[in-house]
């Protein structure tokens, strides 16, 4: 039946564009701050848009700051698809860029490869077992995720202010006045910049600060979009995630996938944290505040993985368009005296957009008797709207 | 105030369904349907799965829009485009699956969405007051106190049909609402729809079972594909024209039981108990062997411990005490992947919770067990999804399971289609010992007739079976012999051949007896 047919694509073209269309709708709110604030609109997304994509530079920026977010929103794709909430993206990557940062350290005068695999391993590792702690927790003792996440991340920034006062010091900056920060990462531990050549001779990113920690999150995307859906673990974290009775019945054990997305949650969260080290700052430092070192990359995770519909693959343009916004923002704030920090509230409002379509599609579905989404969007979307306020 | 006036509802003389039409996407659901009842009268809704029954009601309750006709209530047109609209025109429906909050009490979900009459403080107590008076004056016993997880099913339909009548329903629609009962329960429903139709309500019965639609209602209304086949007074009704109006060719309902040889001792319970998800001694020291070649049916009233019974067995409730061998080997405290790999293959009583994963595909669902053992994986740690994918089209080719293809999501087959799916999976898992639990619970006739013809071909090659079932019917027509539990306990076992449904109606109805 042609009609049918065509009603079908249109419906599913239309879920399709939904996560388009809640980014353009809270565009739309924001306007109204914007012009609260006196701003002309048309000028400041201009800006806005400009700043993020605008020249190599700019473009550059915008991956160099979807890195972190991306890493962190794989691993929420894992933890959200078992229906686990992960909320700790924050502590779980200063618990990777601690330990893989103290790994670069110690391993000074290796050769370069072999300090940046085991960095790598060492912060994935610490980020995991962070995670899986909160994972353990809710197996063992059903304490609440949300909760323990968040409790962990305060536990983190306060480790990592303690170790960067103090054990970990860079030797240089003794003193009363010292800033937060470890000793810089030898040169050959340092990820090279991503220069791709093109073939007309040229070079795009040429002197940029792009490095090659964006290829090894899109790979790691793509082992994780493998995991998820080729693999028999993928397929019992999924299965929990959507029917803990049905698993229990198929003889899965369902606390074995809750601590495990955990796990696989956190170290991809860690590897955000160690990767964020090696490839951009060559040391860990912080100004003492909860987003001095990850820059709000354990949230703004969630929200990109949200947005990429839970697929890691989706997470990717998701975490480039997030980068993009928070680039952007400091161009707007440069022209227009507009303050950066709109962005934080323009990523609330799409979260609650987000989630809100979600809730449509899922709408929409039942009426088609089709597939729904998840149902950990809901839940979520308090737990990130009140965590970026703090 | 008085009982009576706690009681009170609209009034509904006579409602119609003129020309429904019903489009989705690929389907005509209902196509052009008329459709009537009358106050004081239960109109039967007959057909198989499939045939529009549900989709029609759902119209009337506001849950679809029709994409034509019209609704006329007492003559007036009525646009009814959500269930409140519904419950506020008098029309209440219970479904076959329960819309109740597991961990609400009864009073709590009966008040969900209603005003309190205290404004913004509960009125919890008025509600079980108005319960009270209202499961009096119909006999539909439930504590308003209790969380809807302890409830056994027939419980929870009961607090349905209070809810709907709470809401003031002059109609009531029942869809497929003896589906989940016992005899003794489908006998209080009917009772208690009697009663309702003398209090000048009218009901709307939907069912594919054709000695209870003869036996209840008034008239009858065949929908066969979407279409209405006739609507006939109950009184010029038969079984066999009936029947032949649902399927369109006539039907035959009798099984051959051939004769097997008896095979060794496949499973068996020694003094087994385990408790209940309420807390209690759910079963109390039930031993039974079940051999092989041979099916071993278990009746009972709901909630007197078959689902215990068959938890323990598969594994997936610990047991306090006593022992279960398959083949002589000790499974006492086995995880349920031990269980399947030893040849033990489950059909669950509610397959939508348990049997299957709704958002999953049919493909992944036929692997629910399987998924990480061979042949399904290859390079050791990948899914093959091609294997999978064959492996799940021979299944639907050979138990004719009705499905787009097999990367539709599972939940939206016919509930006939999604049993045949389970039932294709655990047969196909070569199983020693099968325990089938509610297998034709809320299933058309046509799937019921293939699925008890499953279950007898896996009799003849030697399978232990443990069928447990709260339709006697199905007991009778497939056992070798009857096992009947009674609160916890196996009160019984008696060969098929010596058992008659007098005697195993009274060995269920020990209840009875003994309840104040």
């Amino acid at each position: 039946m042609p009609s049918s047919n065509l009603r079908a694509f249109i419906d599913r073209l239309i879920d399709g564009l939904l996560p388009l269309l809640s980014l353009v709708a809270a565009l739309a709110v924001a306007s109204v701050l914007l012009i609260a604030l006196n701003a002309d609109v048309g000028q400041a997304y201009s800006a806005l848009i400009e700043g993020a994509f605008g020249t190599q530079n700019a473009f550059a920026e915008t991956l160099v700051k979807s890195i972190p977010v991306l890493f962190v929103a794989i691993g929420i794709c894992v933890a959200f698809r078992a229906n686990v909430i992960n909320i700790g993206g924050e502590g779980q990557m200063i618990a990777g860029a601690l330990a893989g940062t103290t790994a670069t350290l110690a391993l000074a005068g290796s050769p370069g490869w072999l300090i940046i695999i085991a960095s790598l391993v060492a912060g994935f590792l610490a980020g995991a077992l962070y995670g899986g702690l909160a994972g353990f927790l809710k197996a063992q003792f059903n304490v609440n995720e949300i909760l323990s996440t968040i409790m962990l991340n305060q536990v983190a920034v306060q480790m990592m202010n303690f170790l960067l006062n103090g054990p970990l010091l860079d030797p240089s900056e003794q003193g009363l006045n010292h800033i937060p920060k470890t000793a810089r990462i030898v040169a050959e531990a340092q990820l090279p910049r991503l220069v791709i050549g093109l073939p007309d001779g040229t070079a795009l990113f040429d002197r940029t600060r792009l490095h090659y920690g964006l290829v090894i999150a899109i790979l790691l995307a793509a082992a994780i979009y493998v995991l998820l859906w080729r693999t028999p673990i993928g397929y019992r974290i999924r299965a929990v995630g959507y029917n803990e009775r049905a698993s229990r019945y198929a003889g899965i054990s369902v606390r074995r996938q809750m601590i495990l997305s955990m796990f696989l949650a956190g170290g991809c969260a860690g590897l955000a944290g160690v990767v964020q080290v090696l490839g951009l700052q060559y040391r860990l430092q912080t100004d003492g505040s909860p987003g001095g070192f990850t820059a709000n990359a354990g949230f703004n995770g969630i929200v990109a993985a949200l947005f990429g519909g839970l697929n890691p693959i989706g997470a990717i343009p998701a975490s480039i368009l997030f980068g993009g916004l928070l680039v952007g923002a400091q161009n707007m704030q440069r022209d227009l005296g507009v303050p950066a920090s709109l962005i934080t509230a323009i990523n609330g409002i799409v979260v609650v957009f987000v989630v809100s379509s979600q809730i449509l599609i899922k709408w929409r579905g039942r009426r088609r008797l089709q597939q729904s989404t998840s149902r950990t969007e809901v839940a979520v979307e308090n737990a990130v709207v009140a965590e970026q306020q703090v | 105030m008085t009982a009576s006036a706690l009681v009170e509802h609209q009034r509904i003389d006579q409602l119609q369904m003129r020309g429904i039409v019903k489009q989705f996407p690929g389907v005509l659901a209902v196509d052009h349907v008329d459709f009537d009842v009358r106050a004081g009268e239960i109109h039967a809704l007959l057909g198989e799965n499939g045939a529009g029954k549900s989709t029609l009601m759902k119209i009337l309750y506001g849950l679809y829009h029709a994409d034509e006709g019209s609704v006329l209530i007492d003559g007036v047109e009525s646009s009814i485009r959500t269930p409140h609209a519904a419950i506020q025109r008098g029309i209440g429906m219970v479904h076959q699956h329960f819309m109740l909050v597991p961990s609400l009490t009864v009073a709590e979900n009966v008040a969900l969405g209603l005003k309190s009459s205290r404004g913004w403080r509960l009125d919890l107590d008025v509600v079980a007051k108005k319960l009270g008076a209202l499961s009096e004056r119909y006999n539909l016993k439930v504590d308003p106190n209790i969380p809807i997880w302890q409830l056994a099913v027939g419980e929870q339909q009961r607090v349905e049909i209070l809810r709907a009548l709470y809401k003031g329903a002059a109609l009531l629609i029942l869809d497929e609402p003896t589906a989940v009962l016992t005899p003794q329960e489908v006998d209080d429903l009917f009772r208690v729809l009697g009663q309702m139709t003398e209090d000048g309500r009218a009901i709307i019965f939907i069912s594919h079972k054709l000695h209870e639609v003869l036996k209840i209602s008034h008239r009858i209304t065949v929908l066969r594909d979407g279409r209405r086949v006739d609507t006939i007074p109950t009184s010029t009704a038969t079984k066999s024209l009936l029947a032949e109006m649902m399927v369109g060719r006539p039907v035959v309902l009798e099984y051959q039981h051939q004769a097997t040889k008896r095979g060794g001792e496949r499973l068996q319970l020694n003094s087994v108990s385990a408790l209940s998800n309420r807390g209690e001694l759910g079963l109390k020291e039930v031993s039974l062997a079940v051999y092989g070649g041979e099916i071993v049916g278990v009746a009972g009233v709901s909630g007197n411990g078959q689902t215990e019974l068959a938890q323990v067995i598969a594994g997936l409730r610990p047991v306090k005490s006593g022992q279960i061998m398959v083949d002589g080997k000790d499974v006492t405290a086995k995880s349920p992947s031990e269980l399947q790999l030893l040849g033990v293959s489950y059909i669950p009583e509610e397959r939508m919770e348990d049997g299957v994963i709704k958002e999953f595909t049919v493909a992944e669902n036929f692997v629910l067990q399987d998924h990480g053992r061979k042949p399904f994986i290859s390079a050791g740690f990948l899914l093959n999804l091609r294997a999978i994918d064959s492996a799940c089209r021979e299944a639907i080719r050979q138990y004719e399971i009705k499905t787009p293809g097999t990367e539709t999501p599972i939940k939206s087959l016919s509930g006939g289609n999604i049993q045949k799916l389970v039932l294709a999976r655990e047969l196909s898992r070569k199983p020693q010992v099968l325990i089938a639990a509610q297998p034709t619970r809320g299933v058309d006739i046509g799937a019921s007739e293939y699925i008890h013809h499953r279950l007898l071909d896996e009799r003849q090659k030697g399978t232990a079976i443990l069928l447990i079932s709260e339709d006697l019917d199905e007991i009778m027509a497939l056992s070798d012999r009857i096992a009947v539990m009674y609160e916890g306990r196996i009160v019984g076992v008696v060969p098929r051949e010596q058992a008659t449904l007098r005697q195993i109606g009274a060995m269920m109805a020990g209840a009875e007896l003994e309840s104040p």
